[in-house]
């Protein structure tokens, strides 16, 4: 076996921004001054910004340092759950950046954008085919950006059949952010419990759809990794009491080309670029939410659209039921590009990807389930989920655990989500990491659960190796202190 | 495929541990009638090199510099963005990082952002910045949302000189909520139109951009003295972040929110996004903040470090109670936004400000001898309106590769024949000669 990864380098110690620099530097090339100074009313002219000056070498230093304190997908495996932390090809980032692209204002003549134009177009295409709905917007920049667009999309839908409700259903199973879209767009969410084998029951969605819940929005495959099997049977529910049925597509990497979306009874679909199409998540962003929907909803998405006409291609605004504009522009276009790039990249190798990553979580599965308690023992998705429960007795939690983990080289999987497991550890390995890869992190997480038994005082101290150990989040939020206290701050 | 690493001996190997015949069999949990019954009908897969070929075929499509001049900024800015932004911004522990949950082996982020927050919250003269939203336009549509929850008023007054499509999106948010939406007219200086703002009662918040769309600066002091005192919030929006290198900033006339775009920052124009939502507000604010925040504490040692903070106000927490529904935000171009402001300093942020500004001013005053009437007589930063009186100028300078300005008569149909001009410090002198060369010939006829 490999061994870990996990060592300790040269870590440099590197200052707050504005401790550096000295007045007068700077780090970047003025233009030639080829015009004369003009007059200005100096009623409206500002002090010059106490921004501290640097030349351009401390300024790489400083972002270089910065940079090594990061633990990124190109670093290491990081299975996050629900996150899909999938490698990120390089070749996206060189697409994004030739100058046609990154360089392309967005209110040019149409005549002039014709080749963003149909990327747009074609990944329309090709996410509606790989989703099997209809018509697609790439406008959201973000997943809780597609949830907001797909619940103003229910709102326009009940509108204009004159109703207006205010319930929506919202699974234990569902993603964190779903709740708080909801309520942008006024629906109060009606919480409903998975059943005993981690999936809804139609039973369950029966009990409370009525003619005053806008729909549901379940999460397939859902935050334990498991397929909502009853799905079609809940989507003829909620359809048969006027609802419609959102499904959260953060967990599309299980099953691209293996489910249709489209033929389950899923009206409306959010996906993230940056989780399931590989684009890179930045640290937090940007990403992209791009939405999907079945025909009936497709005047209500959001406008410009991008038109085709023979090769030709246009935007247009000209789509009266429209729920308007979520974006100054178009979304994230330089997202979309390197989606767009993977896409062509993988083709139908795309279901090879679905079944990898299913291949790889289940493995985990198999492999850890003897050492950490698995609450729902059934075969998983794309994902699976353990708990703490083995490690009580030890009063060892998830947290400690995961943090320990580090020390090894390995990001920790995302904890205590969902609730309804408590101590969740929710792991995702994603199909891009090797057998071997994934054999160091099962012998790594066996050996975090031995130490767990034989030397707590490790576990509870972890991590080790990190530039900083556990930090103290409640006084960090009992006196927020949110900018260095420069300016007026 | 290079990007996934199983051969067929793993596979099999894998199988066995698992359990399942097949790689099809793993998928036995759905019901046969959830099953997709067709292949995923997408082309071959192409190699790296022919998919070089494809898009670079569809990126020379595309009318960019320095093929073509363009004086265009209207919410999306042309700036030069200094190699070692870019190279530093592509180091993949950034971009390949998640959001910042695990603080230990974040530190590159989490430090980086709150440098950005501080930075943020200094250029905008307010005491606190978040980590960032979507773009200008949402966290215009959040800041008014947020003004709402504080002042528990849901009737707000926009400015009509606002970005077109930043009020579109603010109407997209707010309709669910049943707000009232009052526009403020411009007046014929190109300012909003206040004299009727006094007689509105109860009103949650006012908004104005500034610069703004028409280039000029707004009177924000005189807001900030109708506002101060009252329920109302004041809220100032923006596109173009550089002009507060020169002017004076939102927080210093009495502004409760600051918010726009940071695209200028550093940031590549990419068709209009991924762009940066700037975000900063007063300190007894911060809890009714949307997004992500980056706090400062210590670790166990005593040594500094930094958290995300705050998150009781968050979705993942507080549920449909939350501040906001945002989770993914724009961090890596906020982190970008700061390797440029850091790159400027405090004297190269005026001295590009002020750069910015001498060659607008320059372009307006050559126009002006050559006959063509400027709009509006307000002092501007580095965009103007201008009228071009015969349409056929605009197109003929297109064939020459000159992009002269926006049309601004599908937004404000009487402003016919005018042009928004924008001029940074990309466009060169003999760049803005070239222009009014081609206007006066048009001109002559």
């Amino acid at each position: 076996m490999k061994e870990f990864a996990g060592a300790t380098g040269l870590i440099l110690q590197e200052p707050c921004l504005m401790e550096l620099g000295r007045k007068g530097r700077l780090g970047i090339s003025i233009p030639r001054r080829d015009v004369e100074s003009a007059s200005i009313d100096e009623t409206l002219a500002g002090e010059v910004l106490n921004f501290p000056d640097l030349s351009e070498v401390e300024v790489v230093r400083h972002y270089t340092r910065l940079s090594t304190w990061n633990f990124g997908v190109d670093t290491g495996m990081y299975p996050l759950g629900s996150c899909t932390m999938k490698y990120n090809p390089k070749t996206n980032e060189k697409q994004a950046s030739r100058p046609g692209f990154a360089g392309a204002h967005p209110l040019l003549p149409t005549s002039l954008s014709q080749g963003v134009l149909r990327i747009l177009f074609e990944l329309e295409r090709c996410l509606a085919e790989i989703t099997g709905m209809d018509a697609v917007s790439l406008q959201p920049a973000a997943g809780a950006h597609g949830e907001l667009t797909g619940m103003l999309v229910f709102y326009a839908y009940h509108k204009s059949k004159g109703s207006r409700r205010t319930k929506i259903i919202v699974p234990d199973t569902a993603h964190g952010t779903n709740p708080a879209s909801a309520a942008l767009c006024g629906f109060s969410p009606v919480n409903v419990s998975s059943n005993e084998r981690g999936v809804l029951s139609a039973q369950t969605i029966a009990e409370v759809m009525d003619e005053n819940t806008a729909g549901i929005m379940v999460t397939n495959p859902n935050t334990l990794g498991f397929f909502e099997e009853n799905i079609k049977e809940i989507a003829e529910i909620v359809h048969a009491k006027g609802g419609l049925v959102y499904a959260d597509g953060a967990n599309m990497n299980a099953v691209m080309g293996i489910v249709n979306a489209g033929d389950i009874g899923v009206d409306v679909l959010h996906l993230n670029l940056h989780k399931t199409f590989s684009t890179p998540h930045g640290g937090g962003g940007p990403g992209a939410g791009p939405v999907c929907v079945k025909r009936h909803l497709e005047p209500f998405l959001p406008v410009p659209r991008v038109l085709d006409e023979n090769g030709k291609y246009s935007l247009s605004y000209d789509f009266p039921q429209s729920i308007g504009k979520l974006h100054a522009f178009y979304g994230n276009p330089g997202i979309i590009i390197r989606a767009y790039s993977y896409i062509l990249s993988m083709g139908k190798e795309l279901k090879k990807a679905s079944q990898l990553a299913v291949l790889n979580a289940n493995y985990i599965k198999e492999r850890l389930k003897g050492f950490l308690h698995l609450p729902y023992d059934r075969p998983c998705m794309h994902e699976c989920v353990f708990s703490d429960k083995n490690q009580a007795s030890q009063k060892i939690t998830t947290l400690d655990m995961v943090k320990r983990l580090m020390d090894y080289g390995f990001h920790p999987p995302t904890i205590y989500f969902p609730l309804v497991v408590h101590g969740a550890i929710m792991i995702e390995p994603t199909e891009t990491e090797s057998k071997e890869d994934i054999d160091v992190f099962i012998e790594a997480f066996k050996q975090v659960i031995k130490e767990a038994g034989e030397n707590p005082e490790l576990l509870l101290n972890a991590p080790h190796r990190p530039k900083v150990t556990r930090l103290d989040e409640t006084s960090a939020a009992r006196n927020p202190r949110l900018t260095c206290g420069f300016g007026n701050g | 495929m290079r990007y996934l690493p199983h051969t067929g001996e793993d596979i099999a190997e894998m199988l066995k541990v698992v359990g399942a015949a097949s790689l099809d069999e793993l998928f036995s949990s759905i019901p046969e009638a959830c099953r997709r019954k067709t292949e995923l009908d997408l082309p071959e897969p192409m190699t790296e090199w022919e998919l070089n070929d494809h898009m670079e075929a569809l990126a020379k499509s595309m009318a960019v510099a320095p093929e073509y001049k363009l004086f265009l900024g209207a919410g999306s800015y042309e700036h030069h963005i200094p190699a070692s932004v870019s190279y530093l911004l592509g180091r993949s522990e950034f971009s390949t990082a998640y959001t910042p949950y695990q603080p230990e082996i974040s530190q590159g982020t989490l430090q980086a952002i709150f440098e950005y927050q501080s930075l943020t919250a200094a250029l905008l003269g307010m005491d606190v910045a978040n980590a960032s939203l979507y773009d200008g336009a949402s966290a215009l549509a959040e800041a008014l949302l947020m003004a709402a929850r504080i002042s528990r008023q849901k009737k707000v007054a926009v400015s009509t000189l606002i970005h077109p499509h930043y009020r579109q999106v603010i109407r997209t948010y707010l309709e669910p909520a049943e707000f009232e939406i009052i526009e403020l007219p411009y007046t014929r200086g190109g300012r909003t139109d206040l004299s009727g703002l006094e007689n509105i009662k109860g009103l949650g918040a006012v908004a104005v951009q500034s610069p703004n769309f028409f280039g000029c600066i707004e009177d924000l002091a005189a807001i900030g003295n109708l506002t101060r005192g009252t329920r109302t919030l004041f809220v100032t929006s923006f596109t173009e972040p550089l002009a507060y290198g020169l002017y004076k900033s939102p927080g210093s006339q009495g502004a409760d929110i600051a918010c726009g775009e940071g695209q200028s920052f550093g940031i590549p124009q990419s068709f209009g996004g991924p762009g940066l939502g700037m975000f900063a507000c007063l300190k007894q604010y911060v809890r009714n903040m949307p997004g992500r925040l980056i706090g400062q504490t210590e670790d166990r040692e005593g040594r500094r470090g930094f958290v995300l903070t705050l998150a009781t106000r968050e979705q993942h927490i507080r549920r449909e109670k939350a501040t906001s529904n945002i989770c993914t935000n724009s961090g890596l171009c906020a982190i970008t936004a700061a390797m440029y402001l850091a790159s400027l300093g405090g004297t190269g942020l005026r001295e590009l400000a002020r750069l910015n500004y001498d060659k607008s001013e320059y372009l307006k005053k050559e126009l002006r001898k050559a006959g063509f009437k400027v709009a509006f007589d307000g002092p501007t930063f580095n965009e103007f309106v201008v009228e071009f009186p015969n349409g056929a100028a605009y197109q003929r300078l297109l064939d020459q590769k000159v992009v002269a300005g926006l049309p601004l008569a599908s937004y404000f149909p009487e402003l016919s024949d005018h042009y928004l001009v924008c001029v940074t410090e990309t466009r060169t002198k003999a760049d803005m000669d070239g222009l009014v060369e081609e206007l006066k010939i048009v001109k002559r006829g």
